[in-house]
């Protein structure tokens, strides 16, 4: 068999849409915030947006802005375009820990990956745990017509000038 | 408080069968696959479809399998948890027929996974928590989710590239001791890690086969199963969870919670341990699953799964048989393949699967997978009554 992977034959990509719990999480991004939710009655941070802590249980909750630092917890690096990313192969799909304790998808950049790069050389460009910082890009526009900004994130600057100095 | 113990043998498996072909059928529809595994397992049990009267699927909504048959049962499970619903099933129909729901439950799959013949469509709302956490990230498929776990085993066990790819190759060798199966060329490990990249860190042999086929069973009383043609099969123990339903919010990457929960449960129900068992299904939708089984069902330590396939432990000769129809990666998948998982543990203890039958199997374990380390379905079962 030549082939081995049936294709997907979902639609083309649609925007993500806000519900009434998130829209604090897409509007945060537009203002290049990464606002995610702490829980008042156990002090924890939690992802993605709910009215109450999936921790401990408690509706006692409220947003924070993230500071943005996270690390690199796993990872695929993907040769099969999802629909609009048909320029960006390989791109890396990440799970990322945020310095608050969460974790969230997202994709890693700037990390000097593209086409022509041996696969023996991923783990090296990507090691787990890499610092990450958070940056912010535009990406069309939401479900309701409002900007889409994608919170993505790119090895620390700290991480970037050690490894210029050394 | 009634203990799952004391259903121990209150079911057992008495018809099973699949389809004629489990490979590309373009000329099938989704629900002929149903039917044809259907009729062909209630002819092993020496039954017709007016004798059931309990009715489980999973992909099509149970109303159309029944329709489609002819049939209006009086209990019904659409339990729709992946690849593992079918393994789900056989543990709630234990329960139907122990409390009088039903006397004659059938069990059906058929996916055209394929072909994607007579499929229903299902688009994935962009409000949903993967709509909106996900899907922006460019998640394609199974292989970009279903992995994105597997750098963090690489990284807290020290698993190897190389011990994932022996899990194919393991699996290989039993498949080319069944002539239904789908791929039958020699593989080494070379040949996993040289095949073109998917989603690193996985190749496109890491991944399974898409096929088209069916599968399905007839679960009665335990203490009926004497009385139909084939040599019965008895439930000893069943235990499923849920843990996520995106993988980004799978607590631990690096061990299965579900597959963890569903196994306690089904050992302490079946009252046997993992040196108990003769041989194990472990369902292999890419070559880490069966290694997150290994390990989250206690047959070794954590971090001690990888290792255990590229010792060839699981292949022909070896000393726990795992995946011995071939498996997901070489007999067939058809996108929820955890009914031909069952299916080769019934074969197994039947004494049915020809060249690869094991020797004296007494107790066979199932593990099934769905979704993305979403689910995990356990079924032990056993030819002694």
């Amino acid at each position: 068999m030549a082939e081995r992977l049936a294709p997907q034959l979902t639609s083309a990509r649609l925007p993500p849409q806000a519900t009434p719990e998130s829209a604090e999480f897409w509007a945060g991004l537009r203002r290049h915030e990464l606002r995610i939710q702490r829980c008042r009655a156990c002090g924890r941070h939690y992802f993605y947006p709910r009215p109450f802590c999936p921790q401990c249980w408690s509706t006692d909750v409220e947003w924070d802005t993230a500071s943005g630092r996270a690390t690199l917890e796993s990872y695929v690096v993907s040769y099969r375009p999802a629909p609009g990313f048909e320029d960006r192969v390989p791109y890396v799909i990440a799970v990322v820990t945020l310095a608050e304790g969460p974790r969230m998808m997202s994709n890693v950049v700037g990390v000097g990956l593209d086409a022509a790069t041996p696969a023996e050389r991923i783990a090296e460009l990507l090691p787990a745990d890499l610092p990450l910082e958070v940056l912010f890009e535009g990406a069309g526009t939401l479900a309701d017509g409002e900007p889409l900004v994608l919170p993505l994130f790119r090895p620390s600057s700290a991480e970037s000038s050690a490894t210029n100095g050394g | 408080m009634a203990d799952s113990r004391a259903l121990r043998r209150a079911a057992a498996i008495v018809g099973a069968a699949e389809t004629a072909r489990v490979d590309v059928q373009p000329d099938r529809s989704e629900l002929s696959l149903h039917s044809e595994a259907a009729l062909a397992a209630l002819a092993d049990a020496g039954l017709t479809p007016a004798d059931v009267d309990g009715l489980a699927t999973a992909g099509p909504r149970p109303s159309q399998i029944a329709e489609y048959l002819g049939i209006v049962p009086r209990w019904v499970d659409g339990t729709s948890i992946g690849g593992c619903s079918f393994l789900a099933h056989v543990g709630h129909a234990a329960a139907a027929i122990a409390s009088g729901y039903a006397s004659v439950v059938l069990i059906t799959h058929g996916e055209s996974g394929r072909s994607r013949v007579g499929v229903e469509r299902r688009v994935p709302s962009p409000a949903t928590p993967w709509g909106q956490f996900e899907m922006p990230y460019g998640v394609f498929g199974p292989p970009t989710m279903f992995a994105l776990p597997v750098v963090r085993h690489m990284a807290r066990f020290g698993s190897t590239e190389e011990q994932f790819a022996a899990v194919a190759v393991a699996t290989r060798r039993w498949a080319q001791l069944n002539p239904k199966a789908t791929m039958h060329d020699p593989l080494t490990v070379e040949d996993v890690l040289a095949s073109r990249l998917v989603a690193w860190p996985l190749h496109l042999l890491n991944c399974c086969l898409v096929t088209d086929a069916g599968g399905a069973l007839v679960v009665v009383a335990g203490d009926r199963a004497r009385d139909f043609p084939r040599p019965p099969v008895w439930l000893l123990g069943r235990g499923e969870a849920v843990a996520h339903q995106n993988v980004s919010q799978m607590r631990d990457l690096a061990v299965s919670e579900a597959y963890r929960v569903a196994g306690e449960e089904a050992f302490r129900m079946a009252g046997v341990g993992p040196a108990d068992i003769d041989h194990a299904m472990l369902y292999d939708a890419f070559t880490h699953t069966p290694v997150y089984m290994l390990e989250a069902l206690g047959f070794v330590r954590s971090g001690e799964g990888g290792p255990f396939f590229a010792e060839m432990r699981t292949a022909p000769g070896g000393e726990l048989p795992i995946n011995t129809n071939g498996g997901g990666l070489s007999y067939t998948h058809t996108g929820m393949y955890g009914m031909f998982a069952i299916l080769e543990s019934v074969a197994q203890l039947r004494g049915d699967a020809g060249a690869r039958q094991v020797e004296g199997v007494e107790l066979s374990l199932a593990h099934g997978a769905g979704g993305m380390f979403a689910a995990g379905a356990t079924l032990i079962l056993t030819n002694q009554g």
